[in-house]
């Protein structure tokens, strides 16, 4: 197990050093260099340049290095949680996205949750009344909601809230605990406010796990040992519960790792349409207005979530399967 | 109960080697080719015919999209803005006109501020057909006017609305959908040709190569597309003309979406390399380019060409939610998600609902694609 879990942690930090690398190619991609065009804005808008802060800039980013220090420079700092700095709003990163971090964890974790607690029982529903109407019923609304991309069906939602209740249903808490230290008040509001975003962003994922889980269940359903336990009287529920649903249960966690980069994708969106106090829409507005250190820290934070998400899964797949750890 | 019949024994002589006749039908089920029987296969996938049909007319009707749409994709109608869709009517005060509409009255509600359009129910107005409207140049090349359907003679037929600058919604819907339905097809161009590559060294070298091609895989699928998508298209330099920023875009799609198509060229080479024939090849002295063009190629081309094909859709949506935000296509240039980027706030919906309307080609093009994806997967092995 401790070997396992060791070269899993391994193949993690690769991968993270490469995706880093990745995000500073496109932090570099724009053409010019970031302070050229900082200060070109600042010259086009009549404002003086202070010499004092480019150099400030300059210094702190080592743009008359060579890349590799460059990169090194920004790695080591997101190592430490320096987070860069942001252009836009003259501040440092990590100031500039306050509890936006914490928001789309509580969102992300809310929706693998969400994800998990509707697919397994409908998927089980499904696989045990094959071709039942019920089954049949679900099956439609699956293919549905694989096919309607999310940030329509918020768009949907944000119109039938208006003309329904005549309110909107966007944002992630209450206006006026906007700007405020976390209190009950206002974990309380986000937690109301939470279900609808949560419902778009999974409902996707959800539909696929829904497919695989009942394809899974079904074949283990089919196998022989199942008919022989039926024929020698064991309990239908005990008998579904005890064997094919411990095998079917375990490509069920596997998914959620493929599962996860479609989320983090879908949670960028939606919380752009639903205006979410989450990173999605300062990502959006970031990359616009080419603050690539912001984007860069942003897109770094979003890969780095999915890639822990992949490990905590695999290595929730190796407690469940002992297969997995033996190999 | 019919009678038993007597016991048949055939008085001809016994003739092992005697080859077993067919009736014409069975001859030309045993003697069908891979392709034939995909296509037995796939008419069986009603679903996936529907779709098929509904496809080939969408892609039919971007050929034609001058004549199809009764206005021109920027006719501006400054009277009619945010018009609300008229509807196409027969039956006038109970007798049969012919297709007509009722013309819109224009009032500005003074404590609102909001625009009414009423239907003015006194005089129907008839639609013209195969006639003369809209100027505009087909294809860029040749300047014409004919349309298949026209609005009445001074009057209009905003059938779905119209935008905020008066433009007919239906009509830039139909000129959106060559942008939307090509973007596609450019993208898994791209991704085809990579994916097929890359994909055929790992799994013609195997070994190290593909071990290292499969970590590379392994990456770019853990990483979020649409951020990257974003990141990638913010990239763009902002004074490239609209055509250069339409292939960008095309590029960006399918730069990200090869691994899958790599990972199943790589598998499907693999367990072919295997395979019985192909091992018979090489013992009869076949050469690898002949094994890789005769045997190779045509068992996993259908496998690909299905995959492909769903993922198509993935590029549409791709393409649509970044003209959506802001930072895929920009006006001129008119796509499904440009127009839907009009939708975005929330008081836009609420009193212009119909702006919305541009999701239903997206989600309908979406299943289609789907659809056919799935039914060409089942077909594509044949002899299962």
């Amino acid at each position: 197990m401790l070997r396992y879990l060791l070269r899993r942690l391994v193949t993690m930090m690769v991968t993270l050093a490469v995706i880093s690398v990745l995000v500073f190619i496109v932090i570099k991609l724009p053409p010019g260099d970031f302070l050229t065009t900082y200060i070109e804005d600042l010259k086009a808008q009549g404002e003086s340049v202070d010499q004092s802060r480019i150099d400030f800039l300059r210094q702190r980013y080592g743009l008359d290095q060579p890349n590799y220090v460059q990169y090194w420079n920004w790695v080591s700092g997101l190592v430490r949680g320096d987070l860069g700095w942001s252009f836009e709003y003259d501040q440092p990163v990590s100031q500039v996205v306050g509890d936006r971090l914490w928001l789309t964890l509580i969102l992300k974790f809310a929706t693998v949750l969400f994800v998990y607690l509707i697919a397994f029982p409908i998927g089980v529903y499904s696989a045990t009344h094959q071709y039942s109407w019920g089954d049949h019923g679900l099956t439609f609304l699956g293919f549905l909601g694989i096919a309607t991309p999310n940030f329509l069906l918020a768009l949907i939602l944000l119109y039938l809230a208006n003309v329904w209740f005549g309110t909107s249903i966007g944002g992630l808490m209450h206006p006026q605990y906007l700007d405020q230290a976390w209190s009950w008040g206002k974990a309380k509001s986000v937690l109301e406010h939470l279900w609808v975003p949560v419902f778009v962003i999974g409902i996707t994922g959800t539909a696929g796990m829904i497919r695989r889980l009942r394809a899974n269940l079904l074949d283990e359903l089919n196998k022989q040992y199942v008919t022989t336990a039926r024929a020698k009287g064991v309990p239908e529920r005990r008998l579904l519960l005890k064997y094919p649903m411990r095998v079917a249960l375990n490509p069920f966690i596997a998914d959620i790792g493929s599962i996860l980069p479609q989320l983090m994708s879908g949670a960028v969106i939606v919380s752009v349409v639903m205006s979410l106090p989450t990173t999605g829409p300062m990502l959006l507005s970031s990359l616009q207005s080419q603050d690539m250190y912001l984007a860069g820290s942003f897109l770094m934070f979003l890969a780095a979530l999915t890639v822990f998400g992949m490990f905590l899964s695999d290595v929730a797949l190796a407690l469940l399967d002992p297969r997995i750890r033996l190999e | 109960m019919s009678e038993r019949l007597a016991h048949y024994v055939s008085d001809r002589p016994f003739n092992p080697a005697e080859p077993v006749a067919m009736s014409p039908e069975l001859e030309r089920y045993y003697l069908a080719s891979q392709w034939q029987m995909m296509w037995r296969r796939f008419k069986r996938h009603k679903i996936a015919v529907v779709s098929a049909i509904v496809l080939l007319l969408s892609y039919a009707s971007i050929l034609v999209t001058e004549f199809l749409a009764p206005y021109n994709l920027h006719t501006r109608n400054t009277e009619f803005i945010y018009a609300p869709p008229q509807r196409p009517r027969l039956f006038h005060e109970g007798s049969f006109i012919g297709p007509y509409v009722y013309p819109l009255k224009y009032s500005l509600n003074m404590q609102t501020l909001k625009r009414e359009y009423e239907p003015d129910h006194s005089q129907p107005q008839k639609l013209r057909f195969f006639c003369s409207g809209d100027d505009y140049n087909f294809w860029g090349l040749i300047l014409g006017s004919f349309h298949v359907l026209c609005p009445p003679e001074k009057g209009t037929a905003f059938f779905l609305g119209t935008d905020r600058l008066g433009r007919d919604m239906l009509s830039r819907l139909l000129y959106g959908a060559r942008i939307s339905l090509t973007v596609g097809l450019v993208g898994i161009a791209i991704s085809f040709v990579l994916g097929i590559v890359i994909g055929g060294i790992a799994g013609f070298f195997g070994g190290r190569t593909d071990a290292f091609i499969q970590r590379v895989i392994e990456i770019l699928r853990s990483l979020p597309e649409l951020p990257l998508w974003l990141a990638l298209s913010a990239a763009l330099p902002a004074n490239w003309s609209p055509i250069l920023v339409y292939f960008g875009i095309t590029i960006i799609l399918g730069l990200l979406d090869w691994p899958g198509l790599a990972r199943a060229v790589r598998s499907k080479l693999l367990s072919l390399r295997q395979d019985d024939f192909v091992v018979a090849s090489r013992m009869m002295g076949g050469r690898p380019p002949h094994i890789i063009g005769r045997h190779l190629v045509p068992n996993f081309m259908s496998h690909l060409i299905a995959s492909a094909t769903l993922s198509i859709p993935g590029m549409i949506l791709g393409e649509t939610a970044l003209s959506f935000l802001g930072l895929g296509l920009r006006p001129p240039i008119t796509s499904w998600g440009v127009l839907l980027a009009e939708a975005q706030n929330v008081e836009a919906i609420a009193l212009y609902p119909w702006l919305l309307l541009p999701m239903v080609p997206v989600i309908v093009v979406t299943l289609a694609f789907n659809f056919l994806g799935d039914g060409m997967r089942d077909a594509a092995d044949p002899y299962h």
